[in-house]
């Protein structure tokens, strides 16, 4: 069973979300996205200063098998991307939670984060679909 | 329930990702496709293909009715220990499957063919002997174990016995050698050196852990199609089937015209088709853009103002990610007038795309002009 780091968030689109605690939200995809979709190649990020709303596809993860959606949790601003995957895409797949992770967000409205999903409710997702 | 190779313990003791494939719980890698990819193109890996099917055929008129239903001709393969690629036609001259033919013996010869048609193949095969003095079998007791990389036939040879690995060290390409029970051909799917072996499935399970044991590392069949795709090889049932003709489909390369009294199941087709004019062409495809190109993606000529994926004149037959290269490359069926910049449609754009000749990759290096 992949591992679900209880100090994070999730959506059911399989992103973690972690709070930085100074306004900023890191975005990753979580260790059941990366072995989900298999090796990554290519990692499309969204250029900082971007404005995005909750549901909006703001990058791209693409594996060998297919490509993959990634999806702003909250509003709020892009304040950093993981330079880093644009030459080693494949971080993500070897540490989803640390160095794999895609951007930071920089938020107005911490009570957002109170409509993530928390790690027992994530892991009912996952043996949902493993099912 | 899906079906088993006997090597399906070793594909989960190694931590296999299982994927049904033709109605096979197959292992699509064991963790890494592209550290496996890496490994067959610069050391050494092990496929289990036993879900492909072994099929011997022996008698006096074993040769003759090769010689009457492959399009390739089996008398290149006259002497014995040869082995040929070709494809099986229909009377249309479309594909039925492509195979290795391997003469291992006075009136006894071995075809291996693919997992998903080995059924159809089967029934065309029997209702075409009907007539020869010869047998048709369907060998469901042999496993399939392939040795592939530069040190393939080094490590190979230290998993066999000696007497055995010394007749493997003297196999040129293309060459088999048989004992009571088992088969090894110089041959592979990868566009690397190496050996596949066929052997009685009850020996699969000991040879397979004498090969990790001596360094040979396992290979899913993720790595298996970017391998092959990099080497610029088909895939039946993607790069061509039954309503293809060799011809349109990169292979006119294996099918013999000459002699041009050898009459074999498809000939006029071809022939006709050749006088007609072929209008089609299996082409190499490299992506100058990040993305990956996919099976069914569309292609149309570059400057084309067609922005219609569904009426586009070219198409993709068989897309990935090539790690030797670092980028996409695909083959694509195009129209034969077509120059070598296209683009190909994917996710809503179209992605500048080269037409290059096929393999990609070659001695474990790009073929590639400019990298």
């Amino acid at each position: 069973m992949s591992d679900i780091p209880k100090d994070l968030s999730y959506t059911k689109t399989h992103e973690w979300i972690g709070n930085d605690g100074d306004g900023t939200i890191t975005v990753g995809i979580t260790d059941y996205a990366q072995s989900s979709l298999g090796d990554l190649v290519f990692v499309e990020l969204p250029e900082t200063g971007t404005k995005v709303s909750a549901g909006d596809a703001v990058a791209v993860v693409e594996s060998v098998k297919a490509a993959s959606d990634i999806y702003a949790p909250v509003d709020g601003e892009i304040a950093e991307i993981n330079e880093e995957l644009a030459d080693s895409p494949e971080r993500v797949n070897e540490d989803a939670f640390g160095q794999g992770w895609l951007f930071k967000i920089s938020i107005e409205d911490e009570s957002a984060l109170d409509d993530l999903l928390d790690a027992d409710a994530y892991k009912a997702i996952v043996e949902d679909e493993e099912d | 329930m899906a079906k088993r190779t006997p090597l399906y313990d070793e594909h989960v003791a190694h931590n296999a990702k299982l994927v049904d494939f033709a109605g096979w719980d197959m292992p699509i890698d064991y963790g890494s496709q592209i550290a496996e990819h890496k490994a067959v193109r610069e050391n050494v890996g092990m496929f289990d293909v036993s879900h492909m099917s072994v099929v011997d055929i022996s008698g006096p008129d074993a040769r003759e009715f090769l010689s009457g239903v492959l399009a390739n001709d089996i008398a290149k393969a006259d002497d014995v220990g040869r082995a040929i690629y070709t494809c099986l036609l229909n009377t249309r001259g479309g594909v039925i499957d492509d195979l290795i033919v391997y003469h291992l013996g006075d009136d006894f010869y071995r075809i291996v063919v693919n997992a998903a048609t080995t059924e159809k193949d089967m029934a065309w095969l029997s209702s075409q002997a009907r007539d020869f003095d010869m047998n048709l079998a369907h060998r469901e007791d042999l496993a399939i174990i392939a040795v592939q990389g530069p040190r393939a036939r080094e490590l190979a040879g230290v998993a066999l016995d000696d007497e055995l690995a010394e007749r493997a060290r003297k196999l040129k390409p293309f060459e088999a050698l048989s004992t009571d029970t088992l088969s090894i051909g110089r041959t592979g799917y990868t566009g690397e050196d190496g050996f596949e072996i066929i052997l009685p499935a009850s020996d699969a399970r000991s040879l397979w852990r004498q090969l990790n044991s001596a360094g040979v590392v396992p290979v899913g069949l993720g790595a298996r199609d970017t391998l092959r795709l990099e080497a610029g090889l088909n895939l039946y049932g993607q790069d061509m089937d039954e309503d293809r003709t060799p011809l349109e489909s990169g292979l006119g390369w294996t099918v013999a015209f000459k002699p041009a009294e050898r009459a074999f199941v498809g000939r006029e087709a071809l022939e006709h088709a050749r006088e007609e004019g072929v209008s089609h062409k299996l082409v190499g495809l490299v992506l100058e853009e990040r993305g990956v190109m996919r099976s069914h993606s569309a292609v149309r000529e570059a400057g084309s103002d067609n922005d219609d994926a569904e009426a586009a004149e070219g198409e993709v037959t068989s897309g990935s990610y090539a790690p030797t290269l670092a980028r996409s490359i695909g083959l694509a069926r195009v129209p034969v007038d077509w120059d070598d910049t296209v683009e190909v449609r994917i996710r809503d754009k179209w992605l500048a795309a080269r037409i290059v000749k096929p393999p990609f990759v070659r001695n474990g290096k790009s073929r590639l002009e400019q990298d």
